[in-house]
């Protein structure tokens, strides 16, 4: 069941990934980034870290992505990519991801990583009293750092947001 | 142990830790390979998310594998951060598309030469 279950997921997100790179229109990039953004939460939940895929869902496809759209809105791009792809880009990228892709393979079959049988280990994700321990003793500096990152980025965005004057463009 | 009972459906585990790993490198794979490609950079920045989130995946599964959670705690961060780096980025377009009218980056070649 939960093998079947890995393999649906792996499939919409591995799908739905290709989706977002070969789409032409970015409206629909940006829809398929959610799709593929589902079935990674649904791989969260296989593994018993339901926290992480309800956090996935909340922020990644209802902040991020909702953001995504609103800015490919706003800035009204006629239809994405207009011209043409040179051969050199499609060569070179393509033989770069596939060299990634070789050297990631080759290190996961030659180095295959044992673990003990997944059904006998204990189970630490699932619950959220063992996240709010970690929280608020081991992890207590980078939680009050990450909320000042998140306030350093709020009023970064409302500088950058606003209107300069007298700046000249660069030609 | 587990509060859900989505637990009790998947039953005994038969997918290795290397199965996600390999799922992780081919989405990373993927993103890379759309940074690569694609000219517009509101898809490149989606591209770059996505290869942020197989990272998780791998980070996920070493944690699960190994009844650990400091992993999960990593990818708490990871999340936070991205939001806020989402965030920060997308201004940065559109002040950038503000200014030069447009999103292409065959056309934002201001550093060249």
């Amino acid at each position: 069941m939960s093998d079947l279950l890995f393999h649906i997921f792996a499939l919409l997100s591995v799908a739905c990934a290709l989706g977002v790179v070969f789409n032409k229109n970015a409206v629909a990039s940006a829809l398929c980034f959610l799709l593929s953004l589902v079935g990674v939460a649904g791989l969260f939940v296989l593994l018993d870290a339901f926290l992480l895929a309800v956090l996935l869902v909340l922020v990644y496809a209802g902040a991020v992505v909702a953001l995504f759209l609103f800015i490919i809105m706003l800035l009204d791009m006629q239809g994405g990519d207009r011209k043409r792809f040179t051969k050199a880009t499609i060569l070179s990228s393509t033989v770069a991801a596939g060299l990634l892709v070789t050297g990631l393979v080759s290190f996961a079959s030659h180095g295959l990583v044992e673990t003990a049988d997944p059904a006998t280990v204990k189970v630490v994700g699932s619950s959220l009293r063992a996240y709010a321990e970690q929280l608020f003793t081991v992890y207590l500096l980078p939680v009050q750092i990450v909320g000042f990152l998140l306030l350093i980025a709020m009023l970064g965005v409302i500088v950058l947001s606003k209107k300069f004057e007298g700046l000249e463009d660069v030609k | 142990m587990s509060p859900l009972p989505l637990a009790a459906l998947s039953g005994p585990f038969a997918v290795t830790l290397n199965a996600y790993l390999y799922l992780a490198a081919v989405l990373f794979a993927i993103g890379f390979f759309g940074v690569l490609l694609r000219k517009n950079t509101l898809v490149i920045y989606m591209c770059l998310e996505l290869m942020l989130v197989a990272s998780t995946v791998a980070l996920v599964a070493f944690s699960r594998y190994n009844g650990v959670l400091d992993g999960d705690v990593f990818v708490f961060f990871i999340l936070t951060v991205a939001a806020a780096e989402v965030a920060v980025g997308l201004a940065i377009i559109v002040a950038l598309f503000r200014r030069r009218q447009t999103v292409q980056v065959e056309e934002l070649n201001a550093l060249k030469n």
